[in-house]
């Protein structure tokens, strides 16, 4: 990371006060009033949607393998992904991805 | 029957449990913090000041990539849009409250404590808005010293990690892990699928826009089936 010291605290404070909008917003300010619902079908998906375009990229082409796909970080990928899924479970899926990773990057 | 004693150790035994489920993120967001290059007091600054794990690993991720600074905030934050639902649903509830106290309550407001929260006032109509104010407070007690120890922990170890050993990936794993089990409807996984693909398509657009443009789609995406399918 090459930011300065200074952006990076930027950044933290930014974000902290972004994050308390947006917490504090109808609790706090605007009181009852009902969101349209097209508005509160998108909030819904934004974590599924801001997440895996920010890491697909990460998973295909990493960094650390010269910006070229590699099988041992596809595999954790798709082990935790297949992990999370069918136990629900954060845990294993995290357990899943890096005892594969390890494996793989023993293996490969 | 229900005094505002009781509410919180209510609060307090509900929440206590997801306490374990924030110990391995904590850790993880000290450990990439650091290693990405920022200082203890500046991980410690995301944990305390911003309490949201998956907005705090992505603002780091896109400071390492070197996009720019309201690029970074910008997607952090859209992040942390779902919280915005969790505020207009808990409004009914809670809105009575005196304002210091919601203000605190906003503060407070991560991911858990709203489900365990948002459940039990549904359950039990009858409670006093001072009770779910306490009950809230009680749910979150066990959980966030949690989140700013185990930061701390992950800050330390992440400083005695040497690269190599793959701890490039962990952050994928550590998204891919928090996404995976929010996989619930058809929506979702067309949503996230849209993601993807357009996340790799739209990769070579300067500055991590394409980002924004894949996630604009993919949350249409997941509206647009949810309107037509399944509402």
């Amino acid at each position: 990371m090459t930011q300065s010291d200074p952006v990076i605290w930027f950044i933290i404070v930014g974000l902290a006060v972004g994050s308390f909008a947006i917490r504090f917003s109808f609790l706090g300010l605007l009181g009852n009033r009902q969101l349209p619902d097209w508005f509160l079908r998108y909030l819904r998906y934004t974590p599924v949607a801001v997440i895996p375009a920010l890491i697909a990229p990460m998973v295909v082409w990493p960094e650390a393998n010269g910006g070229n796909p590699d099988a041992a970080r596809l595999l954790s990928a798709i082990a935790v992904v297949t992990a999370g899924y069918v136990t629900k479970n954060v845990f294993w899926a995290i357990l899943a991805g890096v005892t594969v990773l390890s494996l793989g990057l023993t293996v490969f | 029957m229900a005094t505002p004693k009781t509410a919180f150790r209510k609060g307090f035994i509900d929440g206590a449990p997801f306490a374990l489920i924030v110990m391995p993120f904590a850790t993880l967001f000290g450990a990439i913090g650091t290693e990405a290059g920022l200082s203890i007091a500046q991980v410690m600054g995301f944990s305390v000041m911003v309490i949201a794990g998956a907005a705090q690993l992505t603002a780091v991720q896109l400071m390492v990539d070197q996009a720019p600074t309201f690029i970074v905030l910008l997607t952090s934050l859209a992040v942390n849009l779902r919280m915005a639902m969790y505020s207009a649903s808990l409004q009914p509830y809670l809105g009575a409250a005196p304002l210091w106290q919601r203000g605190l309550l906003a503060y407070m407001l991560v991911d858990q404590a709203y489900t365990i929260s948002v459940v039990h006032y549904e359950n039990n109509p009858d409670m006093t808005s001072t009770e779910r104010v306490v009950y809230f407070v009680g749910v979150v007690i066990p959980i966030l010293p949690v989140w700013y120890g185990f930061t701390l922990l992950g800050a330390l170890v992440g400083q005695a990690i040497p690269d190599g050993y793959g701890i490039d990936f962990a952050v994928p794993i550590a998204f891919l892990a928090l996404i995976a089990p929010a996989m619930r409807t058809v929506a979702h996984i067309a949503a996230a699928a849209v993601a993807v693909v357009l996340g790799l398509a739209l990769a070579w657009m300067p500055y991590s826009t394409g980002l924004l443009f894949a996630a604009l789609a993919a949350m249409a995406t997941g509206a647009e089936i949810e309107r037509r399918y399944l509402a």
